[in-house]
């Protein structure tokens, strides 16, 4: 018999000790809701952004149970995709609900991955030493993009059909490989059952199971080092000699667990507001054109990507085609996504906290935000749009007013990270505090 | 210019967005939508089984589901059911697609979500947009819908409209305005006051059938928010109460 390593038994007198004891000889169950839970130390001045990640984890998982009660009524299949949505809408008890809570879902996901993302930034979380937990984050979000377009095709409408061709003709501008490449991920030469079929799979299983790993690896990572927060500095510099712990640093349980469960009600608010009383969100979270059945003869008149992605959409109609090809704009669009895992060894600030920011840094990070939030608001809308500005002006006015206004915040948005090694380096910072304030 | 209208042309092709053309987009006119009148529901599904369900499906509702509108099963057979469907059919045109496509140039579209894609203001002003144009294969055109393949199966109602054209010289720049109004030409059988509720009836029926469960939402709507505002309320005393200890 194998000499097995001896634990102390749990100690303790709960109705369950015996049964703790047993298994935490098997299993490091105890250990682990140490480790992660009632004495991982997070820094006690977390504000109201800081709700965002477990949110964010909250959506993850409202996705996955909802998107398996609709897997058990939807038929993927392009001749009944469109009537089974309608049937689970009418039919299915209770699946108007189960619907409109994962498309709401959806985009409340992509809110709450953006606030923490912006979090991220304004902290500076991304930081020696969370360069991983910034990159498995970056992951996080272009699968939960790759994710949420597949999951889109899946209705059958037109704006579901016509988003997906325009996506995958991005990928046919890719030089040499292109035409072959978007063959290889449509299953055929256009848009059709093959595609709906391969995009279920790859929307209920196979991105499920990355992200899914990709939340395991950034919360692993997270609790290696441990969390930043609206300070930037490290609770660990400041260690209360006789218990050995942070002295800013509280457990996460019951802390920050019961402060998040009330950021879930809150958020449950919203989310159950829009469920219930708006779940087209004005067209933003369902298109009006995405109640028309899939028709691959009729091109809609404004083909608009939802919302979570207009950024990148304006970015790339911002791009004029060069050398006869539009690959130019699709690697814009690429390298608007791509930058991101660059940014923990672009910023040489000494400080990390938008807190203790200088000038500089201030307002490149606010030109960034704008030019974020405006590129979004330009790629919902037709090119023209803005088209009543400088009428009479050559090359600039009229019609082309909101192309050449991404264009010059597409620039914004490179420059925010191209030109940050300099303007991070010798910028006008403030000392930092050597324990958190507040 | 021309290199920048090609770049913008070529940006267009890549991604087919079409700009809307500012100040073509007509005025819509407000439906007056009460999903919660159930006559106004019965008496839109009356005029809907009668006039709409000749050429068009809405294949995505069931003749049963009408119990939402406070009809029994023998009510909605009798009443609503015209070429002896079952009562748990959907509700589907008799016309064939290719007939219709002989007919009209077009299939009629299923109008199951018509309200959702369009709007219910859409359907309000269309129905009430159509005015006699001898330029058309039917005799017909419309407002918001122009050249539409669809004559006025409500004529007989509303009478007929015709175009009025009337053209103005704008005293301060001297352009010529025209403006366009519909003025009813031959009267129909019901005042024009009597069609615009027969429409509105029509309208807030398509509404209801483009998401039957939506009154019902609503209703659980409110019960949900109060509970999460109670909720949010205990937990934040909750968390409150914990925190007392941290400084």
């Amino acid at each position: 018999m194998a000499v097995t390593q001896q634990k102390t038994p749990v100690t303790g007198a709960g109705p369950f000790n015996g049964v703790l004891t047993w298994v935490d000889a098997r299993f490091p169950l105890v250990r682990m809701w140490k480790e992660q839970l009632s004495e991982y130390y997070a820094p006690k001045n977390f504000n109201w952004w800081y709700y965002f990640g477990s949110l964010a984890l909250l959506c993850l998982v409202i996705q996955i149970v909802s998107g398996i009660f609709l897997t058990m009524n939807y038929k993927p299949s392009a001749q009944e995709a469109f009537a089974s949505v309608e049937y689970i809408m009418r039919d299915v008890p209770g699946g108007w609900l189960i619907r409109y809570i994962h498309s709401t879902g959806a985009s409340m996901f992509f809110i709450c991955i953006y606030l923490h993302m912006a979090r991220g930034l304004m902290y500076g979380s991304y930081r020696k030493p969370r360069e991983l937990i910034w990159i498995f984050g970056v992951m996080i979000y272009l699968a939960l993009m790759g994710e949420a377009f597949f999951g889109y095709l899946l209705p059958w409408g037109q704006m579901s059909y016509w988003g997906a061709q325009v996506i995958i003709n991005l990928f046919g501008t890719v030089p040499i490989i292109g035409p072959d490449l978007a063959i290889w991920i449509r299953g055929d030469y256009n848009v059709s059952d093959a595609t709906l079929n391969r995009f279920f799979a790859l929307h209920v299983i196979a991105l499920p199971l990355v992200i899914l790993g990709l939340v395991a690896a950034h919360l692993t990572a997270l609790h290696e080092v441990g969390s930043n927060n609206p300070d930037g500095v490290e609770i660990y510099n400041a260690i209360d000699p006789k218990s050995g712990k942070p002295m800013d640093g509280i457990p996460m349980h019951p802390y920050y667990t019961i402060k998040d469960i009330f950021g879930v009600a809150v958020f449950l608010l919203v989310f159950s507001a829009i469920v219930f009383f708006s779940p087209e969100m004005g067209g933003y979270f369902l298109e009006y054109n995405n109640f028309i059945p899939a028709d691959p003869l009729k091109t809609p008149e404004h083909i608009a990507p939802v919302w979570y992605f207009t950024p990148y959409y304006a970015m790339l109609r911002a791009v004029p085609p060069m050398f006869g090809s539009q690959f130019p704009g699709v690697a814009v669009m690429g390298a608007a996504t791509m930058i991101l895992f660059l940014l923990p060894w672009l910023d040489r600030g000494k400080v990390k906290s938008i807190r203790y920011r200088g000038p500089k840094y201030r307002i490149w990070f606010t030109a960034f935000i704008i030019s974020f939030l405006v590129l979004g608001y330009l790629g919902v809308e037709p090119t023209t749009v803005w088209g009543e500005f400088g009428k009479g002006l050559p090359i600039v006015g009229g019609d082309y007013v909101a192309l050449w206004a991404a264009r010059v915040l597409t620039v914004v948005y490179f420059a925010f990270f191209l030109l940050m090694p300099w303007f991070t380096r010798n910028d006008k910072e403030r000392p930092e505090p050597v324990r958190v304030t507040g | 210019m021309n290199r920048i209208s090609r770049i913008v042309l070529a940006v267009a092709a890549l991604v087919p967005v079409l700009a809307f053309a500012s100040g073509a987009k007509l005025a819509l006119d407000k439906a007056p939508i009460n999903l919660h009148d159930k006559v106004s529901l019965q008496r839109g599904a009356q005029a809907f089984v009668n006039h709409c369900l000749n050429c068009h499906s809405a294949s995505m509702m069931r003749y049963s589901r009408l119990s939402d509108l406070g009809l029994t099963e023998a009510q909605i057979r009798d009443n609503l059911l015209l070429a002896g469907e079952k009562v748990g059919e959907s509700m589907t045109t008799a016309l064939d697609a290719k007939d219709a496509k002989a007919f009209f140039g077009v299939v009629p579209p299923d109008l199951s979500l018509l309200a959702r894609s369009r709007g219910s203001d859409w359907l309000y002003t269309y129905l009430r947009g159509f005015y006699r144009d001898a330029g058309t294969k039917t005799g017909w055109n419309n407002t918001v819908f122009p050249n539409v393949g669809m004559p006025h199966v409500l004529w007989e109602y509303q009478g007929d409209q015709v175009m009025q054209v009337t053209t103005k010289v704008d005293p301060v720049s001297g352009d010529k305005v025209e403006s366009h109004k519909l003025v009813l030409d031959r009267p129909g059988k019901l005042k024009p006051v009597e069609y615009d509720q027969y429409v509105s009836d029509l309208v807030n029926f398509m509404t209801y059938v483009s998401e039957p469960a939506q009154t019902n939402r609503k209703m659980w709507g409110i019960l949900v928010l109060f509970f999460l505002a109670a909720f949010a309320v205990i937990t934040l005393l909750l968390k409150n109460e914990y925190w007392k200890d941290v400084r």
